[in-house]
């Protein structure tokens, strides 16, 4: 009798696993390389002889795998004796362990695709093939990017409390910058996010959480049948995922009832007030506004002072919009777009039809840039 | 995180700094200068940075459509194209800064009397996927 392969338990145990061999004292990334091999043995086996421990399994089999490895290596003899001499220690905290190594793959001195990269495979457990094929390279080259964030790390000591915010940051870029194969990265931000809030109680964790999830919970319903975006006013709110928005809106309120407000707390505000309106005309324009208030003040970022422009327009009218807007850079990715969405709202379609297009030329995505070629196109008909 | 095509031109680029034409190199430097493609992709490869690269025959046609129930017309190849692609090459960057650091490397390969060529190279942006937070 064969057992189907929980992939999303075995991923789970992978931080565990791989903690319990660093602090037998394997270097990062040779513990790595073992817990890798482990879990394709794993795939290969447990369907057909399920463990009762898994992650004692896990354990055992990564350890075998990494005795092998060095022994096979003559040239590194003198490291296996120190290493088997030394007591082997039952597992310890092991919340501490995948929080480090949380800490470790997105090490400040990894570029920010190495830090993903190396998250996904040792937090995450999925396969360099899996991470390549998500990030449409070749495989060859997700293998260099691993091992070369692998070295750059290799003097890094696990013991060293991290900064949260490049955790976060890169998950957020897992969640945000992915493409869509056959690993869901949305699927498999979440689930580390979740992971990590187990880990560490930390406010702009379960932010992150919960703006991952109010975003998610709305993917369904952003693109149509045809593949083409639907912006959040014209989408279908019955197919937006109702668990999903009570999980975010639950994670949020807890978060915020601490006081120790953080930018993710203030983007899954915002997304959760999206997420309250039955429909695009009940939006509270006037509280998200206030949310891009203090998200202006958390970040001073002007990627946020252009999104502060859309809600201004719609809680104060596209006049107030357009004022906003006139303070911005316009060399800022998107400023086109916003001020065709204005200048439509202010009725000037000959302005927005212009800008449409020229937004359509600077867009860096392809449905973004054919949405915006319909805006453009669907204006210009109307003027002949 | 993003990906860039860094193309090379036979001709309509601007003209280059060392600007002679290949089958005017002696033997040898037509062999240094393309080891120095080869180590660059190899370099851009263990870097975790290289998708994929081609060279491109310069001779080549125009086909088009010809309604319904026809064979498509071909034409050319026109000598005097005034664009004509040598060759490309994909990298994935963490940005447009490392793109145009690469493109400015490979820019330098060596051509006659072994000095760099600086001939222009075209950097465009490959269309990425559409972020989910959009707000």
């Amino acid at each position: 009798m064969t057992v189907p392969l929980d992939e999303a338990l075995l991923r789970g145990l992978v931080p565990g696993v791989l903690g319990v061999l660093v602090r037998r004292g394997v270097d990062f990334a040779a513990a790595e390389d073992a817990v890798q091999e482990a879990l394709v043995e794993a795939v290969r086996v447990w369907p057909a002889d399920p463990p009762r421990d898994p992650k004692g399994w896990l354990v055992t089999v990564a350890w075998r795998r990494f005795l092998d490895a060095t022994r096979s290596d003559a040239a590194r003899r003198r490291r296996e004796e120190r290493v088997e001499e030394e007591p082997v220690p039952g597992p310890s905290g092991e919340l501490d362990d995948s929080l480090q190594l949380y800490f470790l793959c997105a090490h400040p001195s990894l570029s920010p695709s190495s830090a993903v990269a190396l998250t996904l495979r040792a937090v995450g457990g999925l396969t360099t093939r899996q991470i390549a094929e998500a990030y449409l390279v070749p495989e060859a080259t997700m293998a260099q990017r691993i091992s070369r964030a692998k070295r750059t790390i290799a003097g890094a000591r696990l013991d060293r409390p991290g900064d949260v915010a490049t955790v976060l940051r890169v998950l957020y870029l897992v969640f945000n910058e992915g493409y869509s194969g056959d690993v869901d990265l949305v699927a498999e931000a979440i689930r580390l996010a979740r992971q990590l809030r187990a880990a560490l109680d930390h406010p702009e964790v379960a932010g992150l959480l919960a703006l991952m999830l109010l975003h998610s919970a709305r993917r369904a319903a952003r693109t149509a049948p045809d593949g083409s975006l639907v912006p959040l006013a014209s989408q279908d709110r019955g197919r937006w995922d109702p668990a999903a928005i009570a999980e975010g809106v639950q994670i949020l309120q807890t978060a915020l009832s601490r006081d120790r407000l953080g930018e993710y707390q203030a983007q899954a505000a915002i997304a959760a007030l999206h997420a309250d309106a039955a429909s695009a005309e009940e939006t509270d324009w006037v509280q998200i506004l206030e949310w891009y208030d203090e998200l202006v003040r958390l970040t001073d970022s002007p990627v946020v002072r252009l999104n502060r422009v859309v809600a201004v327009a719609e809680a104060d009218g596209s006049r107030a919009g357009l004022a906003a807007l006139a303070e911005l850079d316009p060399g800022l990715p998107r400023y086109a777009a916003v001020a065709a969405y204005l200048h439509e709202r202010d009725g000037a379609p000959v302005t927005a039809a212009r800008l449409y297009a020229e937004a359509a030329r600077a867009a860096t995505t392809l449905p973004e840039r054919d949405h915006l070629t319909r805006q453009a196109a669907r204006l210009n008909a109307q003027l002949t | 995180m993003a990906k860039y095509l860094l193309l090379k031109h036979y001709r309509g680029a601007p003209a280059a700094v060392n600007d002679v034409s290949m089958d005017h190199w002696s033997p040898e430097e037509v062999t240094a200068h393309i080891q120095y493609m080869n180590d660059f992709a190899a370099k851009l490869e263990e870097a975790g940075e290289y998708v994929d690269g081609q060279a491109l025959a310069p001779d080549g046609m125009w086909v088009r459509y010809d309604g319904e129930g026809r064979p498509p017309v071909t034409d050319g190849p026109f000598a005097e194209t005034k664009d004509l692609i040598a060759g490309f090459m994909i990298i994935d960057v963490d940005g447009p800064e490392r793109a145009v650091e690469l493109a400015g490397e490979l820019s330098a390969a060596p051509g006659k009397d072994g000095k760099p060529i600086h001939e222009w190279l075209e950097v465009r942006p490959l269309y990425g996927e559409p972020s989910l937070v959009t707000e």
